[in-house]
């Protein structure tokens, strides 16, 4: 049989996870990365970030709405995801997660969001005309109490809404790899430290994303771009980055230590299928390249714009990276037989439903949901104090 | 009372939350079946509903109540574990009105299904290439289906000769 090797059970040698199941915990970790980095300014107080602080609760928010579809275009039958909620089945944590993805959603980052913006949208329902007017007067929800203790109300609201969205954010994106990890019949897969890894790999994701959406957001928008912002964040990435690395490394040691019956087999489709996708893409150029760029700032003197260049080349690296180790772990545990004696092959379709086109719309429909949002809700202080000059005569 | 005044939006909020929880519970209600959960995690009136469906399979005993020659041959073959209606398809209106043809099964395709060569199959499991084997001739020409090995009891029930 074409792209099988060994002995392969036959329902092992078609893969039933494809690349949408890499994309959404992908996404999901971009949604939880960017979330910590937002709560970075409110719940751990460093100020130096606050410039992103708006836009990261944006991108969480674009990904967040994106995060379910690879797995409803996966599946099928899109309507019937709603069955989850009417008749919730409690022993599958697959559909708990629905109920984990609504709290994320509903009681932390809409109501997050709503409370920080609530100023501005309240301005901006009086200042703008049409369609926006009326949208926005819907979401001030017909309360345009902007007096100073309301707007201290909702800062300490938020402050509590981000505190519980700290634990919220790490549950939602290790439940993720709580899936996995909890998959006893597969030992790529069935690891206690897989919620951990995938945690610490979602928040190096997150931050990086936003970081490069700073960057180019500034570049578009002809303005400078705060490198004692991007200098701060650029380090929160690193650090989280060492503890992502020494925790795979640590996962890594302790299966070549503990070389149960799986490990041979494991060892040798690391070695083959895996070579390029996980040690040359995922450990090498996402992720030790990324960490030594990064690390070199921290002990040499170099200027913004190189530093600048530094950070768009790691930002990127570490996507890369972080999107190989979901395909390593999604598709890598599906290679290899339960018989540890045979290896199939995964053949990503193009135009499919679940091909190489969909998930390219699928990383970029967020980016779009992102414009629209910034549009709708802008992040930008300069913007705000327009807004704020503009509807001033109105009081 | 100025705090509830200046947290008037939060109850807003809090409105706005609790109308969408009511307004599921309505659309819970009405769209799960009452009878959803009654043994388990599925719709307890659907066994009933399924079990009134018309049966389509008469059983094997019914089958022998008539044909009694024939369950006596395949019960000597190796075919005593194989129903009637495995290969003759469900026959629950013959049974209940033998006037009604069930019809000959069609052996070209029948006989393949089960024994058409595949590795697959257990070794010791009669199988064959059709083409070199029986080079389009019918293989009820040689095996009496009911006990399909060529021999003497085959022979005297009008299988291969």
């Amino acid at each position: 049989m074409p792209g099988v090797e060994g002995f392969m059970y036959p329902n092992e040698v078609s893969l039933y996870w494809s690349v949408l199941i890499v994309l959404y915990p992908y996404i999901t970790g971009l949604v939880a990365g960017a979330f910590i980095l937002a709560s970075l300014v409110r719940v751990f107080r460093v100020e130096a970030v606050g410039p992103t602080y708006r836009l990261a609760l944006l991108t969480a928010l674009a990904f967040l709405i994106v995060a379910p579809m690879p797995l409803q275009l996966h599946l099928g039958h899109p309507e019937r995801s709603f069955e989850m909620y009417l008749t919730p089945h409690r022993t599958s944590a697959m559909a708990m997660f629905g109920f984990v993805y609504l709290w994320y959603l509903m009681a932390v980052l809409t109501v997050e969001i709503w409370l920080d913006y609530r100023g501005d949208i309240v301005m901006m329902s009086q200042t703008t005309r049409g369609w926006r007017r009326l949208l926005y007067r819907v979401l001030t929800l017909g309360s345009a109490n902007v007096s100073e203790r309301a707007l201290h109300i909702d800062e300490r609201v938020g402050w509590f809404i981000t505190l519980i969205g700290v634990p919220s954010a790490i549950l939602l994106h290790g439940y993720v790899g709580f899936i996995f990890g909890s998959i006893k019949a597969n030992p790529w897969w069935s690891s206690p430290l897989m919620p951990v890894v995938f945690i610490f790999s979602a928040m190096v994701s997150g931050i990086a994303a936003v970081l490069l959406l700073y960057m180019a957001m500034m570049r578009l928008r002809r303005e400078p771009i705060d490198m004692r912002c991007v200098d701060t964040i650029a380090q929160y990435m690193l650090y989280i980055f060492i503890i992502d690395f020494s925790l795979e490394m640590l996962d890594l040691i302790h299966r070549i230590y503990e070389a149960d019956e799986s490990f041979r087999s494991l060892d040798f489709m690391v070695h083959t299928k895996l070579w390029s996708s996980q040690v040359v893409l995922q450990i090498c150029i996402g992720t030790l390249v990324p960490i030594v760029l990064v690390g070199l700032v921290q002990v040499t003197r170099l200027s913004s714009a190189v530093r600048k260049r530094i950070y768009a080349i790691s930002g990127s690296l570490t996507l890369i990276g972080v999107l190989a180790m979901r395909w390593n772990v999604v598709i890598g545990g599906q290679l290899f037989s339960k018989s540890f004696l045979g290896y199939t092959t995964y053949k990503m379709g193009l135009a499919t439903r679940e091909g190489l086109l969909v998930s390219i719309a699928l990383i970029i429909l967020p980016l779009f949901i992102l414009a629209a949002l910034v549009k709708l809700l802008p992040p930008w202080p300069q913007k705000r104090q327009e807004a704020a000059a503009a509807s001033a005569p109105a009081h | 009372m100025s705090i509830f005044r200046d947290a008037g939006h939060l109850f807003r909020l809090a409105g706005v939350y609790l109308a969408g929880t009511l307004l599921f519970l309505v659309v819970r209600a009405v769209v799960v079946p009452h009878s959803f959960g009654q043994y388990g995690h599925y719709r307890g009136a659907a066994i009933a509903e399924i079990a009134a469906k018309p049966l389509h399979f008469a059983g094997h005993q019914t089958c022998e109540a008539c044909h009694s020659d024939v369950a006596r041959t395949k019960a000597s073959g190796m075919h005593a574990h194989v129903n009637c209606e495995a290969c003759h398809g469900p026959l629950a209106k013959h049974a209940a009105d033998p006037s009604i043809d069930p019809g000959k099964p069609d052996v070209a395709t029948l006989c393949v299904r089960c024994h058409a060569a595949s590795a697959a199959r257990p070794k010791d499991f009669p199988q064959v290439d059709a083409d070199q084997h029986a080079d389009g001739v019918p293989c009820n020409t040689c095996h009496q289906p009911h006990s399909p090995a060529i021999g003497p009891a085959s022979a005297a029930s009008g299988g291969a000769k």
